[in-house]
């Protein structure tokens, strides 16, 4: 089954909250070789102006993750997960995620494109707060292998 | 803020044990991230580095000189080449900063990012407020 374009335009709901934890910020921080103080120490992260330690930058991949588990889910997506490659990523920031946010998600697939006998598919996910206030917006382009 | 300066670089050197750190941290447990027996079965050349392990600790190089990570308004990368892990020498990712462009409220960070002689990803940039 090739990726279905009628994905473009197709309605998702937003996921579920995700809660950010102080220890699930450290954990992250920690292995993506974060070691600046704001990640992990709230005094320092005060400092700046948060009410909590700040989560590194490619966090938000954790809450976009969600909406891409929703995209494998629809069964005529026409999406493989073993024939996908991340080919590019993008997030565009409002604000950084702090701990004690709360953050849904909605997807939105913005292109779906041929390329040879696969595909080239484009989805977003903008992310917001509890107060529907935007965060930040991760964009992720997939190459979608053709079957053989 | 001069164009060309090198405001932040460093190396980071990837074990087996960082990747599943980062598995653990981020949720993404391809198999190809650790077992070499799956990513030889898919024909890759050996186990590799998740790329968003490679993205997040690229744009973290930059972190401590811009002093707070919300002056960070945009970050995209293009994943173009792998980053394979040995199981006993692990691997080398070098990460070098410098300003690309500077306007009147914001500066373009071109990251280049490295494993060896091969760059590993493309048009690494980071908008950041000045």
């Amino acid at each position: 089954m090739p990726v279905n374009p009628d994905l473009v335009g197709r309605a998702f709901p937003p996921t579920a909250p995700y809660l950010v934890g102080r220890e699930k910020v450290r954990e992250f921080a920690r292995a993506v070789f974060a070691t600046d103080p704001q990640h992990t120490d709230p005094a320092a992260a005060q400092v700046l102006g948060y009410p909590d330690v700040v989560a590194p930058p490619t966090f938000a991949m954790v809450i976009q993750d969600l909406t891409l588990q929703q995209l494998l889910a629809e069964p005529d997506s026409g999406i493989a997960l073993e024939r996908t490659i991340h080919a590019e990523q993008r997030f565009r920031y409002t604000r950084p995620i702090v701990a004690g946010d709360e953050l849904t998600a909605q997807l939105s697939i913005s292109g779906v494109r041929a390329v040879g006998k696969g595909a080239m598919v484009t989805s977003e996910a903008e992310i917001v707060d509890a107060a529907g206030s935007h965060v930040v917006t991760a964009t992720s382009v997939l190459l979608i292998g053709g079957e053989e | 803020m001069q164009v060309g300066d090198v405001v932040a670089e460093r190396t980071v050197h990837l074990t087996r044990e960082a990747l599943v750190r980062y598995a653990g941290a981020s949720g993404d447990f391809n198999p190809i991230h650790y077992r070499d027996d799956v990513a030889a079965r898919v024909g890759l050349p050996g186990v590799l580095a998740h790329g968003m392990l490679t993205m997040g600790l690229a744009v973290e190089t930059i972190v401590p000189w811009l002093g707070d990570a919300g002056r960070i308004v945009e970050y995209g990368v293009r994943f173009t080449r792998p980053v394979v892990v040995d199981a006993e020498d692990g691997a080398e990712v070098t990460v070098v900063a410098k300003v690309g462009a500077v306007d009147d409220d914001t500066a373009r960070i071109d990251l280049t990012v490295a494993h060896g002689d091969t760059t590993v990803l493309g048009k690494a940039q980071v908008r950041v407020r000045r």
